[in-house]
């Protein structure tokens, strides 16, 4: 029963805010425009979910921040990994990292569209571009941090530095690395439907910066609910994936939270 | 010395321009950009969109840092307003929230408001959370202490807590500053009529690209240079606790 309790809490603070918005947009103090109904909303998004262009614009945007999402995932792994072992790729990528971490990368969309056009490489790109940081500070402190005593011990039994760096290194990296993932991922999300505002076409983003020219309000808050929808699923599958590929770790094993 | 390489990228990019390698509409020299950029600074625009930018920036933070904290510490502090505030918290802090940029354009339109409005709910969650964890982190004995010498508990609160929470509200007010120039630059970038961002799309637009690499080249740096400077003035603030 109180386990049960634990799992319905969280969502019933989420039905409170729907209540609230539902009866504040009926109360009269705003007009529809300001704040459509929750319920104007959910028809809205249901329509579009029936007419198709909600699988559509859903299907695109994933589509662009996922790819991103698995580029900047393995190739920031890769450099993670270099950087840690390789001198000349520390040297030249250390400073890069340090400065390019703090900045608004956000700012150099006009620059990546003009190289690339307005299509999905633009904003795939963009996507790698911001999500790539997290992974590879966070390999990288992962690596740094393994015990030497660990790689001691395999080197002493024979392993070759390639296995050390598959059956060693990465699965005792592997936690922190997870956690630059989970960092990565909603960045990929949000980055993908900036960039869709900015530079326009299908996609949640495109479709909202539409509704909002348009004056379309209830548009506007249908493509925040699906956003946010949208958003706590990756949110929730990449937690599953991390508890699946460390299932051997002591952090599965221990209760995720009291 | 550990910058370096920085100066070799410049070196690379104003070599592979120069050599015709590639294209000068794709990529002008960094000297071209240089000029650009000097000349933008002395016919005032960088000056005017640059302080239209940091007003709204500063007042945004400024509201989400003295509610974010305010609220943080009211949940740490009395019960009954995190039982009411903390799902809540919990609920809007995953949120995507330049997503809300056509929204806060939806209620106060293309100008400073919506945007001080949008970096003001972005990064008042990030304080809220380091200023509760803080505060629930002050050790029990200081309070009970202060308690004992006679102190009432708003006192403890300003005297005691406060003090011990710093440390903390200090890093989540630095995620929300990283996050203001985050959500400045994509929503000047996406719908404004002036801010640096605004300036990025408008030369974007134009064809001007030498100053458009100007403009990103110096927000780019504007926020990395805030960052260095914030942490500069926290440890030398937070000294005392060392």
């Amino acid at each position: 029963m109180a386990r049960l309790i634990l799992r319905v809490a969280p969502w019933l603070s989420v039905l409170a805010v729907a209540l609230a918005w539902e009866l504040f947009a009926r109360s009269g103090a705003v007009t529809p425009f300001m704040l459509p109904k929750l319920t104007t909303v959910l028809a809205r998004i249901w329509a579009d979910a029936g007419s198709g262009d909600l699988a559509h614009n859903l299907g695109l945007t994933l589509y662009r921040a996922l790819a991103g999402f698995a580029v900047a995932a393995l190739a920031g792994i890769g450099l993670g990994f270099a950087v840690a072992y390789n001198r000349a790729a520390r040297w030249l990528f250390d400073p890069l990292i340090s400065v390019g971490f703090p900045m608004p990368k956000i700012a150099f969309l006009p620059i990546i569209t003009l190289w690339l056009g307005f299509h999905d490489v633009s904003k795939i790109s963009m996507v790698v571009f911001d999500a790539i940081f997290p992974v590879v500070t966070a390999t990288l402190a992962a690596t740094l941090a393994v015990e030497r005593e660990l790689l001691w011990s395999a080197r002493n039994l024979g392993a070759s530095e390639r296995e050390l760096l598959h059956e060693v290194v990465f699965p005792a990296a592997l936690p922190q690395i997870m956690t630059g993932l989970q960092v990565a991922l909603p960045i990929a999300l949000i980055v993908c439907i900036v960039a869709e505002m900015k530079l326009g076409g299908v996609g949640l983003g495109g479709a909202m910066i539409t509704a909002s020219r348009f004056a379309d309000s209830p548009g506007v808050f249908a493509g925040i609910v699906e956003i946010a929808i949208a958003g706590y699923v990756l949110v929730r599958l990449m937690a599953r994936v991390r508890a699946r590929l460390l299932a051997w770790h002591p952090e599965t094993a221990a209760p995720a939270s009291v | 010395m550990k910058y370096l390489p920085l100066l070799l990228l410049a070196l690379v990019w104003e070599a592979v321009v120069q050599l015709g390698l590639v294209s000068r509409d794709l990529l002008p020299s960094l000297t071209d950009v240089a000029r650009a950029g000097w000349k933008l600074l002395r016919e005032g625009e960088l000056w005017q969109n640059g302080a239209a930018s940091l007003y709204r920036g500063g007042a945004g933070l400024a509201a989400a840092i003295v509610v974010g904290a305010a609220l943080g510490i009211a949940m740490a502090w009395w019960r009954a307003v995190d039982a009411f505030m903390g799902p809540l918290v919990e609920a809007l802090y995953p949120m995507p929230k330049s997503a809300l940029i056509p929204v806060t354009v939806l209620w106060l339109g293309f100008g400073d408001g919506s945007k001080i409005l949008l970096i003001f709910l972005g990064c008042m969650l990030p304080v809220t959370l380091g200023a509760y964890n803080g505060t629930r982190s002050c050790e029990q004995a200081l309070v009970w202490s202060a308690r004992s010498l006679g102190a009432g508990r708003l006192r403890v609160l300003w005297d005691v807590v406060l003090p011990a929470a710093l440390p903390e509200i200090a890093n989540g007010v630095r995620t929300a500053l990283a996050l203001t120039f985050v959500l400045l630059v994509s929503s000047e970038l996406i719908v404004a009529r002036a801010g640096l961002g605004y300036l990025i799309g408008f030369l974007g637009e134009g064809g001007v690209y030498d100053a458009m690499f100007a403009v990103v080249l110096v927000v780019a740096f504007l926020g990395f240079f805030a960052d260095r400077l914030y942490q500069r003035l926290v440890g030398r603030l937070l000294a005392w606790r060392a």
